[in-house]
């Protein structure tokens, strides 16, 4: 089981041994420690092996993931997991902002807070969230879903498509064309799996559910106020 | 464009460890703000005596000889490298300055106050941290940046923190676009602005706001109205510590509490080395919302 | 005396103010409650290449022989950091343009033509397609702030990465692509519902300001493995700070793009009231540089504009090393083709005025996703199209050169060029022709 001690080893090292191995790689648990909140740690990874991190990492840590999972177990910086494509990031501590930005796929689960812009622009990935997130989450958020087991900051869902917000808590405000929505039994039973995932100690009937009014899809000029 | 951080010591038994402490912190956000770097640090003092820090490229050498023959006062003086900070009846301030305009023009009063000492320089901010001793100093509070230059010069008078009156500044890390109107409202005001910086703006318009009578607290309100843009200010007065983000905050800012004290950095890496902050209380400030501690 | 009989009358006199654009601009926005969107870039006239002449050769320099005594026009981007930088046989390259606001062929067209001269494309907002990345030997991939399409495969598969921070048509804007483009395909790419007016960021999504822009960059490298040239693509509007501070947050390239670059589709009032023209951009860009210590390290890519070869010498000599181009290459494709005067004139326009290219509607198959259309446009034939127009720029701009004496475009220099008028002078930064006077210099 290889560690690499990122207080020695540089970065570039890690990230192109993580780059080198093979989809059928033996080598499938890796331990990272001392990541001194450095950024771009185990980013682009293209291969079912497991990353643990120990300690905090700076911007974008999984950045673009493929297949793998990775773990820290400590806070994260801006952008993590940004534009995930599949696979599995899950922080122990707390996420900075626009934490799986434009992600298309994967699930990323933060045990603690997301801060501002959670989500946005997602276009597919699955985030849950066991504290809370701040203002702006979700801003354009295009497909895939979010779940909140905390509150939510202002603005959630600012000018959204079609992707679903479980919040079990308070949202502050709801922003720009984003609305509270009747939950289906599809919409339970996908919000029941991401619970039981990402090991979430919650009850899908707790959470409320909030999408798109759709009323910004085509211009009209009585609602130009809302730009 | 920039590195921020800052330190408010709740705990009185940390004070000798507040530049220790500081200098990690900023020594951290060195690869946010490799231009120059520059720190406020509120040290020891009282009411009847000033501190002015001088800064100039040139030896200040008889600097305290010449300015105690000129003011007939007792004047006492710490030199670090380029910047001197002297120390005189507060009475004195006045008459200090007008005989260091006339007789040392190529010294700056980068900064005054009962209890603030301010020091900047070009340069990696490790160097600029090691250079100026900052390990060394004590205090109850401080302050320090690492400076990107977007628009304005990599000059020593461009880096921050600002200052713009009596114990006061500000370090700012984003773009304000507004700033050449509200220079020329300050300017009008009687408020010194002495760079094109837009930083230096914003310190200008809370020393504004406070002589008009505003708190801290108001006068960062008020600037939500004021100034615009993006920005995230951390801003020291003698007695309190203050941070606000703009209304969209998209520059990065991280806070930290415990019983012994509150700090900021831009990131939280700035913060990973202090003592108990696994068990801080540990956020990001929301948009628009002023925090804003005070000492007892 | 009497009144004559018959006095003659005034003409009808329309307004230099309100003319006749500005008056049906005033009518069309009070019948719609929406601003005009159209697409191309700036439209009125500003200061531009035009004015600008260069002196060639006499006595006291010595011009190469055409055809004979060589002048290089190869170009390599990327040097400064990549460890697989790009070798280009052309200093002009194919500016960004996605799949979506154009149609399949014509990427496809772009690819073969650019293959074909061993230059460059670039994709757009949307991602990478297959037909895309087959048909182009060197490909840009474009990280923009909507991240429609984006992948990190594609990533890996690109030749270079370009960070679009803006464009000349709208420095400050996001993108737009009407209901009437967001086909079925289109809309599968970038995870949006069929149909609907998709609305582009500005800003990106998890990073602003310069700063934040290094650190963006290095993780680019990391996902990369330091591989590929990595440019930051800027509208002119400070080019100044904004190439300094590209450089700072560490780019291989800077792309620069005037105020008549095009955009698929933006409000009119942003194209014409908005950024620098190319003109008044480049010289400050090229001071950025050799501030720096970077001039030719970073190189600097110009467009906005760029028609012909003698664009593209007088670009290299006020000190671009390339320059890119989108709408002349649409027009290559077959753009606004006057024998296709009668469906322009049924879309309410003109061939030579056509630009509304975010209603899909293009009679030339081009800026369209509507497969009848898109159909009309044989890939093989625009592509060569495109590679003869791209050989013609690269002849002219050698002519140039060497009547300049240079052996490489290069070496032209701004030393070369003199102005026509004053407000070229000043932004180009050369003499008034018969003069030694540069305005605005020394004050």
């Amino acid at each position: 089981m290889p560690v690499v001690d990122l207080g020695t080893t540089p970065l570039r090292e890690l990230n192109a041994a993580l780059h080198a191995l093979s989809k059928d790689t033996n080598e499938t648990h890796w331990h990272v420690i001392n990541p001194q909140g450095k950024h771009a740690v185990a980013v682009g990874l293209d291969a079912p092996v497991t990353v643990e991190i120990q300690g905090h990492v700076g911007y974008y840590c999984a950045g673009m993931n493929q297949h793998a999972t990775v773990i820290v177990s400590g806070n994260a910086g801006v952008g993590l997991a940004e534009n995930m494509m599949s696979g599995e990031v899950r922080v122990r501590g707390d996420a900075s902002q626009s934490a799986g930005a434009t992600g298309q796929g994967g699930l990323l689960v933060i045990d603690g807070n997301a801060s501002a812009r959670c989500g946005i622009s997602m276009k597919g990935i699955d985030i849950v969230v066991k504290g809370s997130i701040g203002p702006m989450s979700a801003f354009m958020a295009q497909t895939g879903n979010l779940v909140v087991l905390g509150d939510a900051g202002e603005a959630l869902g600012d000018s959204i498509y079609e992707a679903r917000l479980f919040v079990r808590g308070e949202v502050k405000s709801l922003g720009a064309d984003c609305e509270e929505k009747a939950v289906t039994d599809e919409d339970r039973a996908v919000l029941s799996g991401l619970l039981e995932r990402a090991g979430a100690d919650a009850r899908a009937d707790e959470f409320k559910l909030y999408g798109s009014a759709r009323t910004l899809y085509h211009f009209h000029v009585d609602n130009a106020g809302a730009y | 464009m920039c590195g921020i951080v800052g330190l408010f010591l709740k705990d009185k038994t940390l004070e000798p460890k507040l530049g220790s402490m500081l200098s990690d912190m900023l020594t951290v956000m060195c690869d946010r703000g490799p231009d120059s770097a520059g720190f406020a640090v509120y040290g020891a003092g009282d009411t009847t005596r000033v501190k002015l820090t001088l800064r100039s490229a040139k030896p200040l050498d008889d600097v305290v000889k010449d300015l105690e023959a000129g003011l007939g006062v007792a004047v006492s003086a710490v030199l670090r490298e380029t910047h001197l900070v002297v120390t005189l009846p507060a009475d004195k301030e006045d008459a200090a300055r007008a005989w260091l305009a006339s007789t040392r023009p190529e010294a700056t009063v980068v900064g005054a106050g009962q209890r603030m000492e301010l020091y900047k320089e070009v340069g990696r901010p490790d160097a600029v941290a090691e250079r100026f001793g900052l390990a060394g100093m004590s205090g109850t509070h401080g302050i320090g940046h690492t400076r990107m230059a977007t628009e304005s010069a990599v000059t020593t008078n461009g880096a921050h923190p600002f200052s713009t009156g009596a114990d006061q500044c500000l370090v700012h890390n984003g773009s304000l676009s507004n700033h050449n109107a509200v220079r020329r409202t300050l300017l009008r005001e009687g408020i010194a602005i002495e760079t094109e910086n837009d930083s230096e703006v914003a310190a200008g318009y809370l020393t504004w706001r406070m002589r008009e009578g505003a708190s801290l607290k108001e006068a960062l309100e008020a600037s939500l109205k004021d100034l615009d843009g993006f920005y995230t200010f951390v801003v020291g007065t003698e007695t309190g510590f203050a941070v606000l983000r703009d209304p969209i905050a998209c520059k990065p800012a991280v806070m930290a509490e415990t019983d012994d004290y509150v700090a900021f950095g831009s990131e939280y890496r700035a913060l990973a080395g202090l003592p108990g902050i696994e068990t801080a209380r540990v956020w990001e400030p929301e948009p628009a919302t002023v925090y804003a501690w005070e000492r007892a | 005396m009497t009144a004559p009989v018959n006095p003659p009358r005034t003409v009808p006199r329309p307004s230099a103010t309100f003319d006749q654009y500005t008056i049906s601009e005033i009518q069309r926005a009070a019948a719609t409650g929406i601003y005009d969107i159209r697409g191309g870039g700036a439209k009125r006239r500003v200061p531009h290449f035009d004015d600008l002449l260069f002196v060639g050769a006499s006595i006291s320099r010595y011009p190469l022989e055409g055809y004979r005594e060589k002048c290089g026009t190869d170009v390599v981007l990327g040097s400064r950091f990549a460890k697989q930088p790009i070798h280009l046989k052309i200093p002009v390259t194919i500016a960004g343009m996605s799949f979506g606001a154009l149609s399949g062929p014509a990427k496809e067209a772009l690819g073969r033509g650019a293959s074909a001269l061993g230059t460059s494309t670039t994709t757009g907002d949307g991602g990478m397609t297959p037909e895309e990345r087959g048909h182009s030997s060197i490909l840009v991939y474009q990280l923009l702030p909507s991240r429609y399409g984006m992948n990190p495969d594609d990533l890996r598969k690109a030749d270079a990465i370009e960070i679009v921070v803006g464009q000349g048509a709208k420095p400050g804007g996001g993108g737009m692509l009407l209901g009437q483009k967001i086909s079925p395909r289109v809309a599968r790419m970038r995870h949006l519902p069929e149909g609907i007016d998709q609305r582009s960021a500005c800003r990106h999504p998890d990073w602003t300001g310069p700063d934040d822009l290094e650190i963006k960059i290095e993780e680019l490298r990391e996902l990369t493995d330091w591989e590929k040239p990595i440019y930051v693509k800027v509208g002119a509007s400070r080019p100044y700070y904004d190439t300094a501070l590209a450089v700072k947050a560490g780019a291989d390239v800077v792309v620069l793009d005037g105020m008549q670059g095009g955009t698929a589709a933006t409000q009119e009032v942003f194209i014409e009231n908005v950024g620098l023209p190319i003109l008044a951009s480049i010289r400050p860009a090229v001071q950025a540089l050799q501030d720096l210590g970077m001039h030719r390290k970073v190189q600097l890519i110009v467009s906005g504009g760029i028609r012909n070869g003698a664009d593209v010498a007088k670009a290299l000599a006020l000190g671009a090393d390339a320059v890119a181009i989108g709408t002349a290459a649409l027009v290559a494709l077959g753009d606004n083709d006057p024998r296709l005067e009668a469906e322009y004139q049924a879309l309410g326009t003109t061939a030579g005025s056509y630009d509304d290219w975010h209603e899909g509607r293009d009679p030339a198959g081009i800026t369209t996703q509507d497969s009848a259309l898109a159909a009309r446009l044989d890939p093989v034939i625009a592509g060569r199209r495109l590679a003869n127009y791209l050989s013609v720029l690269t002849l002219e701009a050698q002519t140039i050169a060497r009547a300049c004496g240079k052996t490489h475009v290069h070496n032209l220099e701004p030393e070369d060029l003199v102005a026509l008028t004053v407000e070229a002078a000043a932004m180009a930064r050369v003499p008034l022709a018969g003069t030694n006077w540069i305005p605005g210099q020394g004050f």
